[in-house]
């Protein structure tokens, strides 16, 4: 994973609440068993009407995604962050998120950045009004920028860390092999196991 | 969140922790603790069933193979197919070329990384959901996880059971075990006896309208109260697995008698002394009396109705004796705009009753309501009777054996001499992804999970309901109860 401190590029307003990840990206396009080439089924359905933001001409290009409140909830698709990313996107903002989106996020090297809904409203307000200006979001101080408005923004300590250290996540647990070694030698004989296949005691009882 | 109460933090460190009353969902995490977390970074847990589908692993496949790691723990591990499998024609060639590619694809890497795999055809084939409890894999205190996020559902037997990304599909798979921030606690108490044609289905989209799709976000919710304990394990999971819709990444019940019933016997499920022992420990992971939740919510199960939903998000439901509401009397601004969108999708005017809904078809299936009571409730509203007019009713079992089970009660005859199409065990038209979709326009009264727009194919339009509301509008062709079934019986 790359390294991210901080992104500069432009923005496009998403004026939407409980944006869910089906309408990031429908089912239909699940079937594939790549990790990319999602960017056309980025807001597939949305994406048909011509005046969808981001079919409109000011807004090509972006970076940043200025999203309302619980957006990527639903479905656990990492499908959903591939797509933002194939189509562009470094950073979402939003004032709040799905658990499981923010967590694939977090794992994809998207920034997800969580901003007070009243901070959304004022950048959306800004870049609308000017829709091909810069923002800049440091990581490092917590802040969007965008002209002469600056608002925090939160993310959580380790997923920073690990956004700005571009580090695997597997190659971390791993360090901790012995431990997980160590839970294992313990754990109780009777917690489930799915192999051997144990089949049905009475085979007509179907 | 105002339909629910923050409690203040308990007192720090007063009481030693371990001595401290514990909640159910702490007692599970603490007993998965790898390594504890210091200094902001996650806590290290153990995963003890990891179940796999076709739709969200051949990536995290594809990143062992890159990275050259095994799967550490095949024997706790289980894949099955069902998100893009017909339900028609199993034993053809899948017809759609990238689902065959991506079916194809898990058998490849099943076979490769030693994975236990039931296929299209294998009488343990089925929605994962259904397959994990049915076999007995899915027990009280253990940690469950999936590529999907409905994995919600195996919390209804006391287990910690949450949905997962494709990466961290790929991290359990190499590691046995996840990073993870401690989750914070609700307790959901239902208290009080429903009523006769009022379910598990009712409750949860009730709590969703309460509390709102954000509601639960960072929380693991615990059903608690009569009510629950009321309810067989098939209504625990139908209400454990719609935690996600509230936002909740897991939902739990705590383990008691009827988890116990549930399991003995089954396949997998622990025998002889091991299970005098799994039973003892499974007695001691109830929360403890005085235990402190972050925040709790309170519903009456006396007063509960069938519920509904009337828009494109599952907290946008009322109780199916109203009426659709008027985004005009909504106070948030994002609810109202949320209203007003989805009013627009639906084609709904504010102030129709919702009975006066007609249907262009029913949904009778999915990992909310395709186990084997969902089906007999089904059948015991429709039987002898005829669908109405113009109506296609589909009923998915959501497994091979649940589908075994109801042709050997003979529930499949009740099914097709109703006018219904039953079929073979998957996901089907809960998401849009196989064969089974609703038209652009198609209005369905669906028993599965999600009314998001397109979420049953581009243009469909979802209610989300119960089985017993589902066979009710199935015989009236528009949404309907039980309720409304013995009204008409009495007026003529």
């Amino acid at each position: 994973m790359e390294k991210i401190t901080t992104v500069t590029g432009t923005a496009a307003p998403l004026r939407r609440s409980n944006v869910d990840t089906d309408q990031i990206i429908p089912a239909v396009f699940l079937k594939r068993v790549t990790k990319t080439g999602f960017d056309d089924a980025l807001f597939y359905a949305w994406r048909q009407d011509p005046d969808f933001v981001l079919n409109r001409p000011e807004y090509q290009g972006v970076k940043v995604l200025i999203a309302g409140p619980d957006f990527g909830t639903g479905s656990s698709r990492e499908h959903a962050v591939w797509a933002l990313r194939d189509f562009g996107f470094d950073v979402v903002i939003s004032s709040r998120f799905g658990d499981i989106f923010r967590g694939n996020s977090g794992k994809q090297g998207l920034l997800a950045a969580q901003v007070a809904y009243e901070d959304v409203e004022r950048l959306w307000e800004v870049v609308e009004a000017d829709p091909g200006i810069a923002v800049t979001v440091d990581l490092v101080e917590r802040t969007v920028t965008v002209g002469s408005l600056k608002v925090p923004f939160e993310i959580d300590d380790y997923t920073r860390w690990r956004l700005l250290e571009g580090l695997d996540d597997i190659g971390l647990t791993l360090r901790d092999e012995a431990a997980i070694a160590e839970f294992e030698s313990h754990r109780e004989s009777w917690r489930p196991k799915t192999l051997p296949i144990r089949e049905p005691a009475e085979s007509g009882s179907l | 969140m105002n339909a629910t109460s923050t409690n203040a933090a308990p007192a720090e460190d007063a009481v030693p922790a371990t001595e401290r009353p514990r909640t159910l969902a702490e007692k599970v995490w603490n007993a998965h603790l790898v390594a504890k977390g210091e200094d902001g970074t996650p806590d290290l847990i153990y995963i003890d069933l990891h179940l796999v589908h076709e739709v969200t692993s051949p990536q995290a496949f594809d990143g062992l193979r890159m990275a050259g790691r095994p799967v550490r723990r095949p024997d706790l591990t289980i894949a099955t197919e069902d998100h893009n499998t017909p339900t028609l024609d199993i034993d053809k060639p899948i017809a759609d070329l990238t689902s065959r590619t991506q079916i194809e694809t898990l058998r490849r890497n099943a076979a490769e990384f030693g994975i236990r795999l039931h296929s299209l055809g294998d009488k343990e084939q089925g929605i994962v959901h259904v397959v994990g409890p049915q076999l007995g894999l899915t027990q009280p205190g253990i940690t469950v996880v999936c590529g999907d996020s409905h994995t919600s559902t195996h919390g209804a037997f006391g287990a910690m059971a949450f949905g997962i990304g494709t990466s961290e599909v790929e991290h359990v798979l190499a590691t046995q075990t996840l990073p993870l921030k401690p989750f914070k606690t609700m307790a959901i108490n239902v208290e009080g006896t429903l009523r006769p044609g009022v379910t598990a289905k009712d409750i949860i989209l009730a709590v969703i309208a309460k509390i709102g799709t954000g509601g639960g976000q960072g929380y693991v919710l615990e059903y608690r109260g009569s009510a629950i304990r009321a309810l067989s394990m098939d209504g625990r999971m139908t209400i454990c697995n719609m935690s996600i819709e509230a936002g909740a990444r897991a939902g739990m019940v705590a383990p008691d008698a009827t988890t116990y019933a549930y399991l003995e016997g089954r396949d997998h499920a622990p025998s002889g002394a091991d299970w005098d022992a799994a039973v003892a420990y499974w007695k001691t992971l109830a929360t403890d009396e005085g235990a402190e939740f972050d925040a709790e919510v309170f519903i009456d199960a006396d007063t509960l109705e069938p519920f509904v939903t009337w828009g494109t998000n599952p907290g946008q439901g009322v109780s199916l004796s109203d009426t659709v509401p008027d985004p005009a009397s909504i106070d948030d601004q994002h609810e109202r705009a949320a209203a007003e969108r989805a009013l627009e999708y639906m084609a709904l005017e504010p102030g129709t009753p919702l009975k006066d809904i007609a249907v262009d078809a029913v949904f009778m299936g999915s990992c909310t309501n395709s186990r084997i009571e969902d089906l007999r409730a089904f059948a015991s509203i429709i039987k002898g009777k005829q669908k109405a007019d113009g109506v296609r009713v589909m009923v998915v079992p959501g497994s091979a054996r649940v589908r075994l089970e109801a042709e050997a009660e003979g529930l499949d005859k009740v099914f097709t001499d109703f006018g219904a199409e039953w079929r073979f065990a998957g996901c089907s038209m809960c998401l849009g992804m196989n064969p089974d979709q609703l038209a652009p326009g198609e209005r369905c009264a669906s028993t599965s999970n999600r009314n998001f727009e397109g979420r049953q194919g581009k243009g469909g339009r979802t209610h989300l309901v119960s089985p017993l509301v589902a066979a009710a509008t199935a015989i009236r062709g528009t949404l309907s109860s039980p309720w409304d079934l013995q009204a008409e019986g009495e007026e003529r």
